[in-house]
């Protein structure tokens, strides 16, 4: 529980001095993803920046310091029947709230709760130049200047160093129940996007081995009226089902093939690629593990009308993100260039160009 | 803006007959008038010409024209802003998005529409009801205002609280750069690689780019939504039931408060059968399935109740919901019935100061002479205090804006910001130097450089210059300074 942010700024400024590159580093626990970080740089870790500085369960706003581990946070908000209702994905013990933030990483109830780039209200960050600045606050509604505190999020650390951020939370939902039953991934699609347009308090939706997995959340009556409405056999532990799934634990996404990210448009046909699948987000978030060559899967997922990254495994010496438009690509690098004019930060980690 | 256009006017709108039906290049006086304020028309200024291109190509053709010639432009929507955003630039053109009223598609499987920039927000809702779906954020003005704008100016509503505000419910826009490129930000996908590209062009006010077509989420309506109305005879009481409710688990599809002035107001205006003796007013709608609805209506109730409400009425059937919420949504223009003018001013405080900031303003109030009425998003914990004045007293104006800097220094210090969903625009260019420090400021313009060097987009909004800051701050510290010596000889 210690504030090191002086400390970590002295770091900033003395890699710009020495012309050196900072490799930013939480938990840990994504080391995996991006690109594979430029070995010639040198290590600034958050894990020693943690602690909560603050937290009002009425208000429903926390503040923590960006190398907290999401477990301590999921502990404190749990003892106020609060939770992070975009069930942040954990791949180890260590994942902080900085580097979930900077992956842009959410879980199964994404599409209804927000993600957490929706649930974040503000962020303090140490820029390139070794300044400490503070975007958005505490409060729920906020446009005084631009939304720095959100072009964070899948920003992998490339334009500066987050130190505090200050998250909505919401309460526990009262009562939940998961309904399965089989289905043919052809028609799986079409299933999930019916019954997320029904006003119904659906709250994740998956596909996973020929079964569909709808989770529904909210007020107790509620909750059983639209299960007995819906039909499907009740699921019993779905609590550690859909942990698993947020945290990546089922047996799909154990070996080492290479793990494709696909985010499209719900509806979108299953891209016609044989092999393993898993359909998540109600058909949102689609998980390929397989060989693939990048730009084969890159118009797959322009077809479905989204985008795709290589989230595991594969070679990560070349590009991991989907292309980006030439003009995407110049205003991206000139945004570093505001933010972090020597290019000390995570050089290489999200996009070789960058 | 760092170096003055190089092009005349007549040659500018010779280029633009060009390309555009000239009926749609207005250069005349009186017709450009409507063009010279937006909903803040205490802030004016005539532009150079206007412009009402109806292609995406021609829009693109004046952004070309504009950046060779160094010529500013101010995108428009329907000009119901209540920043200034939107007011012209005297060197430059405004260019209105009027002609983009199209709504190109509704997907009702996957929830979305696709909208050109000028549609108006009302009529989003309004086409998407016939699939049972209809677009969350509704500003007060959504019969008027367009998506365009909404998205330039993060906008919120009623019901911000539950299903968030403009950015939460984006998928993609088509965006023109200043060079005339156009460009995809988003997907039809709930995210995409990289940096969030889509939250930073949110709320940035036209100063990063011409918004040229959206890709918004639709919600399903509703099975039914019941509104609770409680009167309470402090504000504390009310602002406590506020935070009762919350903590209790229930959040509400709109959660609104009114004090006394705007009761009263409200009440003439609209007899909605408010508690007119009541000092605060709470309208706390909660919506979801009949059974979830049921559930949450009894336990609000009983929470009121037990948190001191002196009265608590529930809407029986949707005639009685639109009663009751028309008093709230007809606040501005009953408040505008018991003063020739007033300034709407759009603090967000952290939730528990509610009462402390409601009483400091009330002693503000008698501290400038000014009356000042407060209607707001409770639960956001958004204020919205009416300032009431006459333009035509002299010096009135300069008071009310006094005694709104003042309320906007107070929201800041406890915590909140200068405009939860307003904008900064011209208005509130001054407060940003109270939020944010010059380090952040700058960080701010060379943000805008990486979309627009030449600082051609909407040029003298949303973030000061340098030197403005600078000046501000000295007059500032002058300013209280004298105050404090004031201050002493009355001691
Ligand atoms: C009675 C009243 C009630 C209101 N209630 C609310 C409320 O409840 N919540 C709320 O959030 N706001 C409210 N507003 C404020 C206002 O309606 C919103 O800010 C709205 O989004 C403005 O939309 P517009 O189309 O009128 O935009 P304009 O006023 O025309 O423009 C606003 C800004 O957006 C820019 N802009 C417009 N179109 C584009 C485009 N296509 N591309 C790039 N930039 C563009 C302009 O340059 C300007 O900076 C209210 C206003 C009034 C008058």
């Amino acid at each position: 529980m210690a504030d090191i942010s002086k400390q970590l700024q002295d770091q900033i400024l003395a890699a710009r001095d020495k012309g050196s590159k900072l490799n930013i580093v939480g938990g840990g626990s994504k080391a995996f993803m991006g690109r594979t970080p430029d070995p010639d740089a040198s290590e600034l870790n958050l894990s020693g920046h943690t602690g909560i500085v603050d937290y009002h369960p009425v208000e429903l706003v926390l503040t923590v310091r960006a190398g907290t581990p999401l477990n301590d946070i999921e502990a404190t908000l749990a003892e106020q029947g609060q939770t992070l209702h975009f069930e942040p994905p954990r791949f180890g013990d260590t994942d902080t709230i900085g580097g979930t933030l900077a992956c842009n990483l959410s879980g199964p109830a994404r599409p209804w709760s927000g993600s957490v780039r929706d649930q974040v209200l503000g962020v303090r960050l140490i820029n390139g130049k070794g300044e400490h600045l503070k975007f958005g606050g505490q409060v729920m509604k906020n446009v005084a200047g631009y939304d720095v505190s959100r072009l964070q999020a899948g920003a992998f650390g490339t334009l500066g160093v987050m130190t505090e951020i200050s998250l909505k939370v919401m309460p526990k939902p009262a009562a939940s129940m998961t309904l399965v039953r089989e289905m043919a991934v052809d028609d799986v699609v079409d299933y999930m996007n019916v019954r997320s347009a029904e006003p119904k308090p659906l709250s994740a939706a998956c596909w996973l081995d020929g079964k569909v997995y709808l989770r529904l959340s909210g007020a107790q009556s509620a909750v059983e009226a639209t299960a007995a409405r819906w039909g499907g056999e009740p699921l019993d532990e779905a609590d550690a089902f859909w942990q698993k799934l947020r945290d990546q634990q089922h047996d799909f996404f154990g070996g080492d093939q290479p793990l494709w990210r696909f985010s499209v448009r719900s509806t979108a046909a299953q891209p016609k690629l044989e092999g393993q699948w898993l359909i998540d987000w109600a058909g949102a978030q689609r998980w390929f593990l397989g060989d693939a060559d990048k730009a084969q899967m890159e118009q797959l997922a322009r077809d479905a009308g989204g985008q795709v990254s290589l989230f595991r495994g594969g070679d990560r010496n070349a590009e991991v993100m989907h292309h980006q438009p030439e003009v995407l690509c110049g205003v991206q690098k000139r945004l570093k260039n505001a933010f972090d004019p020597d290019a000390i930060f995570n050089p290489g980690r999200l996009y070789s160009w960058l | 803006m760092t170096e003055k256009p190089t092009i005349t006017k007549a040659e500018l709108a010779e280029h633009f007959r060009g390309f555009i039906d000239p009926e749609y290049v207005i250069t005349d006086d009186e017709t450009m008038k409507p063009y010279e304020c937006d909903g803040m028309s205490m802030y004016c200024e005539m532009p150079l010409l206007v412009v009402l291109p109806e292609t995406v190509a021609q829009v693109q053709e004046v952004m070309r024209l504009c950046s060779r010639h160094k010529v500013p432009v101010v995108a428009r929507g329907a000009g119901t802003g209540l920043c200034a955003g939107a007011m012209p630039h005297a060197e430059g053109i405004v260019l209105s998005l009027a002609k983009f009223n199209r709504i190109l598609s509704i997907d009702p499987l996957a929830r979305s529409a696709r909208l050109q920039p000028g549609v108006r927000n009302l009529a989003i809702s309004e086409a998407a009801a016939e699939f049972g779906l209809y677009y969350g954020p509704d500003p007060s003005s959504q019969i008027a205002c367009t998506i365009g704008g909404n998205v330039a100016e993060n906008s919120g509503g009623v019901h911000c609280l539950k299903y968030g505000l403009t950015v939460h419910n984006l998928l993609s826009v088509e965006l023109v750069t200043v060079d005339g490129e156009l460009v995809t930000i988003g997907s039809d996908g709930l995210d995409c690689c990289g940096m969030d590209l889509m939250a930073l062009m949110t709320g940035s006010e036209g100063l990063l780019g011409v918004v040229t077509e959206v890709q918004v989420k639709l919600l399903p309506k509703p099975e039914i939504a019941q509104v609770v109305m409680a009167g309470f005879d402090s504000i504390q009481k009310a602002g406590d039931a506020v935070g009762g409710i919350i903590a209790h688990g229930i959040i509400p599809g709109g959660l609104e408060m009114m004090d006394g002035h705007a009761i009263v107001a409200a009440d003439d205006f609209a007899q909605a059968g408010y508690p007119r003796d009541a000092k605060a007013l709470l309208l706390c709608e909660v919506d979801g399935t009949e059974e979830e609805v049921h559930e949450h209506i009894e336990q609000a109730e009983t929470l009121f109740r037990k948190l001191g409400a002196t009265s608590v009425r529930t809407s029986r059937d949707e005639d009685e919901r639109a009663l009751l919420w028309k008093g709230r949504k007809s606040a501005f223009p009953a408040v505008g019935r018991i003063s020739p003018d007033y300034y709407c001013m759009d603090g967000t405080i952290p939730r528990g100061q509610l009462a402390h900031v409601l009483t400091e303003m009330e002693k503000m109030s008698e501290e400038f002479g000014l009356r000042v009425a407060n209607v707001f998003h409770a639960g956001d914990g958004n204020l919205h205090p009416l300032i009431l004045f006459d333009a035509n007293v002299p010096g009135e104006f300069e008071r009310t804006e006094a005694f709104g800097s003042r309320i906007l220094e107070l929201c800041v210090k406890v915590g909140g910001c200068i405009t939860g969903e307003h904008g900064v625009g011209v208005e509130k260019i001054r407060q940003m130097a109270i939020q944010f420090n010059d380090d952040e400021l700058a960080q701010f313009r060379e943000l805008k450089a990486a979309f627009d060097a030449d600082g051609i987009l909407n040029p003298g909004k949303g973030v000061p210059t340098l030197r403005f800051c600078q000046e501000y701050r000295s007059l500032e510290h002058k300013q209280h300074s004298t105050n404090r010596d004031t201050d002493a000889s009355h001691g």
